[in-house]
């Protein structure tokens, strides 16, 4: 019986792990420039790995395996907002200006990117 | 003395969880190279404040909590502006960065970028502002706000 809970719930966190992980993709796509697409793949850096790597490790248990996982979490949670901030610095550095204000609509923006 | 007592702590606890082999061998070896990494260490005159893995104490799971907390609120927010993305409305902001320690202000800047919605720009040079770019008001208006900044600070041993 808690078996198959533990199934049902980490088959649940991965499912929408993944499903986060495919709406961080679609924003990439879809948002106007390098600024507001580093925020889309902030979903993918962010609360997909969470998810996943959350019901892997209830699928793991308490077990060694678990505590390598977790080290991939930590080690994705120090890195990801390094290398995003590398990102937008060298977008400026490279003279891009960011898109600012009201809502734009898909391609309004493409000019700049 | 604190210093190399943290390190060699957690690269033992880093070579038990990684290896999962117990034997007198591995056991050995891996001795030999936290003694070496620790000895290298002190030559390179690179254990300090700001390289010392537990310098945060207690405090660093109730913030960590805290902020996966806040990330789920905010991918949460983002991933409704992928599916529409009319809601975007990127906007530059300043924010005081009044940490004490440069350990503490680049933990706030992290922060600031591993939610979703908010990436640290750059810090200014003489270290006390911080700009921002947010993808939505409301998580502009968030950090105005100053939660996040008082935690960090909280975080330093602040009160």
């Amino acid at each position: 019986m808690t078996e198959l809970l533990v199934n049902l719930l980490s088959g649940a966190m991965m499912l929408t792990g993944g499903a986060f992980a495919v709406i961080g993709g679609i924003g990439v796509v879809r948002f106007p420039d390098v600024f507001t697409r580093l925020h889309a793949a902030g979903i993918t850096d962010t609360l997909a790995p969470l998810l996943i790597i959350g019901g892997l490790m209830m699928q793991a248990g308490w077990s060694i395996l678990s505590f390598k996982l977790l080290l991939i979490l930590l080690f994705l949670l120090f890195t990801t907002p390094t290398a995003s901030h590398a990102t937008a610095r060298a977008a400026v550095v490279d003279g891009l200006q960011p898109l600012l204000g009201a809502a734009r609509r898909k391609g309004d923006g493409s000019s700049n990117t | 003395m604190r210093y190399f007592v943290s390190l060699t702590v957690v690269l033992a606890v880093l070579w038990l969880g990684l290896s999962g082999v117990y034997k007198p061998l591995l056991f050995g070896l891996g001795a030999a190279s936290i003694v070496l990494v620790v000895w290298l260490t002190e030559r390179m005159e690179v254990l300090g404040a700001e390289h010392d893995p537990a310098t945060l104490s207690w405090r660093l799971p109730i913030y960590w909590a805290w902020l996966v907390w806040q990330v789920i609120k905010s991918n949460i927010a983002v991933a409704r502006a992928v599916l529409d993305p009319r809601r975007i409305q990127p906007t530059l902001i300043e924010l005081p960065a009044d940490q004490r320690t440069r350990v503490g202000r680049v933990t706030y800047g992290n922060s600031i970028t591993l939610t979703p919605g908010t990436v640290t720009m750059r810090l200014t040079s003489d270290g006390d502002g911080i700009q921002v770019h947010a993808l939505l008001p409301e998580a502009a208006e968030d950090l105005r706000q100053g939660e996040m900044a008082r935690r960090v600070r909280w975080l330093e041993g602040g009160d």
